[in-house]
């Protein structure tokens, strides 16, 4: 017999009766969406994010020029936002990535209740780039901010692509001594432009 | 008798070789700034997740919703595990089934050796720290880094380890500092956290861009889209796996769930009860591995179908290993995770080891004042100390402690020799007389005096209620 029929065989004989599956009815305590962006920003900020609000996309444009002129390896997936990076794509060794200075990428989703965006994979053209790049900016429509995860769980569909992430904050980690220390191996801070455009 | 002798008496034929729970509780409390530095550093953990919760009007539903998911998913896990397996063969992942450790450890070993892989990075996966996957690998030539800071920390020291959240827990700047200029050439005496962990961080990416595979844990598997999802605050389970061309996920059995609308439930329940945090910095959800990558799952039981087959304690299988019930345990505080020897501590620890080894575990059950705080603060509401309660019960019953009585007394040593514990915990009149009547019927082997600057308050209360109730 197979380890699989065994484990298989094990359950089926010492699981319990069938117990119903409940159902999910949490409700939210807001119905504002200009609260759910007030808190979206506050929660955001209070774990080492940073959140700008625009009404055009005129200064990334020029932000991303100037850092080019700058010399640093700046990389654009938006079209909105003027040339886009196309040596990015699925395939990209890590080797190359990990020379990304700063990386601009479209949010599908925010959560007011933890701060995070929702990712897909088209949006981020290779998986590792939003880890890898030294500095994250995600660019996020004001009006894509729903109250919490139920919510946002109802609004994305996790399989659609091959790979997705809540993402909230820049990387971190606390494990010398409970200090909170601001880029472990992902990037080292990110920003979050609300656009109401 | 001395308590001493006592215990030197009874613990070695029972542990062998390995301490028991309140021999190296002793050792770790030898230190006592130190062991009162986990103590608090661990309750201001507990403190940061009782202000998160507190922010969560619904948290007490959320809780029931989380706990009765997982119970429903118990009883029908079998068709959950093949409708996750068909899902998840259809996305292209290869899926692997292991009946115990030596098999989930082979299954690596093979691919590692059929792909002809000589870089290996681990995310944090407490599944192959029970199933000893980096001592099974390196005995056979196979190097595995740890990438989680905390853990590879602990794996430069050799050490397991001693907390399933915070790794490294149990160790002060101060070691770190040492620890990293002998393996990476930091500068000697330089403790700032910042500096440390941006060190790791350059010696780490150099590990994700030349590794070929990537072995993560998995903290939920989706039955419906035959996906999974791994929660970081580091980045490093996304930076190993996206970079290397294989990935292996290892997972228990019971990291199922039946439909990704329950991960909203159970992200807002996890984060917040393990550091208090809102949601990890990364909750990443796989569905197919990427263009020309490799995608395996081993799926594992080692003793977990055993426990469910236990009625008592089946729904420890429940467990998201949030560590919310550690931080908050007045003895793991001030013992310590190692003082477990087991790879998962604290009071979940405590009932999922003996289902593994009751002999070799006989002691863990004992390592806990029965307070309740643990069931109080778990996110998916097992009642964790009823069941160690019920493990004493069970350990005596089925012989593997030749004289209950006496093992019980060992494994109580510790606990009952530290009053402070029950000033934490309180409601010790309450349980301490049904679960333990002989400690109080014979004063000459208490060893509730052993400890010789005893604070004075608990002990006039320990007289008085002692007095009181001795009949
Ligand atoms: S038993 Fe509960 S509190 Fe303890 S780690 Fe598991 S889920 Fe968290």
């Amino acid at each position: 017999m197979s380890s699989r029929e065994k484990i298989l065989g094990a359950i089926s004989t010492n699981k319990p009766a069938l117990i119903e599956l409940p159902v999910i009815d949490i409700k939210s305590t807001s119905n504002l969406a200009a609260d759910w962006v007030d808190q979206f920003i506050k929660i955001l900020e209070s774990i080492g994010g940073k959140v700008i609000q625009l009404s055009s996309i005129d200064l990334i444009k020029k932000e991303i020029q100037q850092a080019k002129i700058g010399g640093e390896y700046i990389v654009n997936t938006l079209p909105i936002l003027g040339e886009v990076n196309t040596e990015i794509n699925s395939t990209m060794e890590a080797s190359l990535l990990e020379t990304v200075d700063r990386a601009y990428i479209e949010g599908s989703l925010g959560v007011a209740e933890n701060g995070s965006v929702w990712l897909y994979e088209n949006q981020i053209k290779n998986r590792l780039l939003p880890f890898i790049c030294q500095h994250l900016v995600i660019c996020l429509s004001i009006n894509k901010i729903v109250p919490n995860l139920h919510e946002a769980y109802k609004q994305i569909d996790v399989a659609k692509e091959g790979y997705g992430v809540f993402l909230a904050g820049p990387s971190k980690t606390a494990d010398i001594e409970q200090s909170l220390v601001i880029g472990a191996h992902g990037a080292r801070s990110l920003l979050v432009y609300l656009i109401s455009e | 008798m001395n308590p001493k002798n006592f215990n030197r008496l009874f613990f070695e034929p029972i542990q062998g070789a390995t301490l028991s729970h309140s021999e190296a509780a002793e050792i770790f409390n030898k230190d006592e700034a130190r062991t009162d530095w986990h103590d608090e550093t661990l309750w201001f953990v507990r403190e940061k997740r009782d202000k998160a919760v507190r922010q969560i009007s619904e948290w007490e539903q959320l809780r029931t919703l989380g706990s009765d998911i997982k119970d429903h998913t118990l009883s029908n896990l079998d068709n959950y595990l093949t409708e996750f397996e068909k899902n998840a063969q259809a996305n292209g992942i290869k899926i692997h089934w292991a009946i115990d450790a030596e098999e989930h450890n082979e299954i690596i070993l093979r691919i590692i050796r059929e792909q002809k892989v000589h870089q290996v990075v681990k995310s944090k996966s407490m599944l192959t720290e029970e199933c000893h996957l980096n001592d099974f690998l390196s005995q056979r030539g196979v190097e595995v880094v740890d990438t989680d800071l905390g853990e590879r920390i602990v794996q430069f020291r050799n050490e397991p380890p001693s907390h399933i959240v915070l790794p490294a827990i149990h160790l002060k700047k101060q070691d770190v500092s040492e620890t990293f200029h002998e393996h990476l050439g930091t500068e000697k005496g330089n403790n700032d956290p910042q500096y440390l962990t941006e060190a790791a961080r350059q010696h780490l990416r150099e590990k994700f861009i030349k590794s070929q595979l990537a072995i993560t844990g998995v903290n939920f598997a989706i039955a419906s889209t035959g996906g999974f999802v791994v929660c970081t605050n580091e980045g490093n389970a996304d930076m190993g796996a996206h970079a290397a061309k294989i990935h292996i996920a290892c997972m228990g059995i019971e990291k199922i769930i039946p439909k990704a609308e329950h991960l909203g439930v159970f992200l807002r329940l996890l984060a917040r009860s393990a550091t208090g945090q809102p949601i990890t910095t990364y909750s990443s959800h796989f569905h197919q591995p990427r263009a020309g990558q490799q995608m395996h799952i081993i799926i594992v039981d080692n003793g977990r179908t055993k426990q469910l087959g236990r009625p008592d304690f089946r729904s420890s299988l429940k467990c998201i290993r949030c560590a919310a019930c550690f931080n908050t345990c007045p003895v793991y505080r001030r013992s310590g995770g190692h003082s477990y020897h087991t790879a998962v501590a604290g009071p979940i620890g405590s009932i999922l080891n003996p289902n593994l080894d009751m002999k070799a575990n006989a002691d863990l059950p004992f390592a806990s004042t029965l307070c309740g705080s643990c069931s109080n603060v778990c996110p998916v509401k097992i009642d964790i100390h009823v069941q160690l309660y019920k493990w004493r019960q069970e350990l005596v019953s089925e012989g593997y402690t030749a004289t209950g009585k006496k093992v019980a007394m060992k494994g109580m040593a510790f606990v009952l020799s530290h009053p402070s514990i029950y000033r934490i915990a309180g409601k010790m009149g309450r349980w301490m007389m049904r679960a333990f009547p002989f400690i109080m019927n014979n004063k000459s082997i208490n060893p509730w005096y052993k400890q010789r600057d005893m604070p004075e308050a608990p002990k006039q209360s320990f007289r008085d209620w002692y007095k009181k109730n001795k009949q």
